[in-house]
């Protein structure tokens, strides 16, 4: 099948490929660009584990072609750190508050977690819930993913990290 | 999991996709959202020659107000829905029920008409587009025309759209002022698709049910009206045993497949209870 050239934004810089129309969006991040730190989990539009940032939407980019996202501007994990090199506030709070264990669906976690709190700066328990159900993480349990999530929204709102009462 | 290959086109008018889908014949798919599609096409449940990408089309994801309808654009998808005041305001059905569909990743790529157009017993949209009376407008080789959704199901992925026809939008009548509404779905987990939902929309005057509708998901092969259920309910206060006799009136028209979800009596038993359930829920929201 001839190959198309494609060209999109991903981290702010200016990608180009050639890719068949089948290519899924995630092969070209993870094999054109060597971006890995999106990561393949199901490949059933499932898990999550492959999401990225596009056009201001959280998709999974198992299940959308590469030729679909030309011209898109895309954020994948490897974008999220602050421009000086530290860690986001999301990142930071993954690492503070034990929200990974093997890290496996963090990323998408993580940029999942970025566009709800672009959405609702003071999101409820409930909302973070609801707000990354379309993630699966296999090890902790989803209560430090809420408290890292807590963690993130508190900071970037300025107020100090309380924990909820148990 | 990597589909076979395809032609990939991204027509800009809804006059070129439909062209492409004619000449391209039976090998050629539309592509709205692509999260019922793509998943079969990794499956190879799905394999068409020609993809037609329906998203450089511009205009077909509008949300207006018609007079007394609400005219929703094809390539609308949950999560615009979802944001949407019209739709919160006119249609808090709609909004209830686009929040029960999939997760939050996949809402922002499906569209409602990929929804009502896949054909999937388990989609969501259909029953309830019965239950409210909606009407598609369609565009093929010959023009346009329109079919009410109760018209459109024929059997499971099996619908009134012709080769080369798409749907450009759905058009759905405002229910009365101060009706009331549900859906209700029993699912295994978030993001699932039902296991059985009822869709009810009614109005009550003076403390009994004037009109009503029950649509019914996941619980045929096609999406269903419970008609003789809805006729129980009217006239009544639903009482204990009009609900009995309404939740028995929709079961005995369903005849949902055994999988996963779970076997066929136990299925059409809870698609019973979501039909109490939304009734009851749908009486005590009627102002
Ligand atoms: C993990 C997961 C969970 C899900 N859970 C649910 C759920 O709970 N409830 C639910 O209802 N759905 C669910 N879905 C399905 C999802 O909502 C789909 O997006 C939807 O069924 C199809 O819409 P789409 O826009 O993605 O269509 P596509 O996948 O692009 O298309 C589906 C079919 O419709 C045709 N088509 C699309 N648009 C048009 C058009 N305008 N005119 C003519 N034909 C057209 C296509 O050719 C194709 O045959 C789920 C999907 C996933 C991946
Ligand atoms: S790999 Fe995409 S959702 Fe699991
Ligand atoms: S930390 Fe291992 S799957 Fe989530």
């Amino acid at each position: 099948m001839a190959k198309t050239h494609v060209t999109m934004k991903v981290n702010g810089a200016e990608v180009e490929g050639l890719v068949e129309p089948r290519t899924l969006l995630v092969h070209f991040i993870r094999e054109n660009l060597q971006l890995t730190g999106t990561h393949i989990g199901c490949e059933t539009t499932h898990c999550g584990a492959c999401t990225v940032d596009l056009n201001g939407m959280s998709v999974k980019s198992c299940t959308m072609f590469a030729v679909q996202a030309a011209g898109a501007d895309i954020l994948t994990i490897e974008g999220v750190a602050n421009a000086d090199g530290t860690l986001s506030a999301l990142q930071e709070g993954f690492r503070m508050m034990h929200g990974l264990q093997c890290g496996f669906c963090t990323p998408g976690m993580i940029i999942r977690a970025q566009r709800l709190l672009q959405e609702n700066p003071n999101p409820s328990e409930e909302e973070i819930r609801m707000g990354i159900s379309g993630n699966i993480c296999r090890c902790t349990g989803y209560q430090n993913i809420v408290r890292a999530i807590q963690y993130a929204a508190a900071k970037i709102n300025g107020v100090e990290f309380q924990e909820a009462a148990e | 999991m990597i589909p076979g290959s395809f032609s990939y086109h991204r027509p800009t008018t809804v006059a070129d996709a439909v062209k492409l889908l004619s000449t391209l014949g039976d090998d050629a798919r539309a592509l709205a959202g692509g999260h019922s599609l793509i998943p079969m096409m990794k499956l190879r449940l799905a394999t068409p020659e020609h993809l037609v990408d329906l998203h450089g089309i511009d205009g077909l994801n509008a949300i207006r107000r018609d007079g007394n309808r609400i005219v929703i654009g094809a390539m609308t998808t949950q999560h615009q829905l979802l944001a949407s005041d019209e739709i919160a305001r006119s249609l808090p059905i709609l909004h209830e029920t686009a929040l029960l569909i999939a997760d939050p990743q996949v809402r922002y790529m499906g569209t409602i008409g990929g929804n009502v157009a896949n054909g999937d017993p388990g989609n969501d949209m259909p029953a309830l587009m019965m239950t409210l009376g909606a009407s598609y407008q369609l565009e093929g080789p010959t023009g346009p025309r329109e079919i009410a959704a109760s018209e459109f199901y024929q059997g499971a992925y099996f619908t009134a759209l012709e080769p080369g026809e798409l749907l450009t939008s759905i058009s759905i009548p405002v229910p009365a002022a101060g009706h009331g509404y549900a859906y209700e779905k029993l699912k295994r987990k978030v993001g699932d698709y039902a296991t059985a939902a009822a869709a009810v929309i009614l109005t009550m005057a003076g403390g009994k049910v004037a009109s009503c509708a029950i649509g019914l998901t996941n619980l045929h092969e096609t999406p269903l009206l419970a008609t003789d259920a809805a006729q129980a309910v009217i006239g009544t206060s639903l009482d204990d045993a009009t609900l009995k006799k309404a939740a028995a009136a929709a079961v005995a028209i369903m005849s949902p497949a055994a999988d996963a979800r779970g076997p066929v009596e136990y299925r059409k038993h809870v698609g019973g209870i979501m039909v109490t359930r939304a009734l009851k829920r749908a009486a005590g929201r009627a102002g």
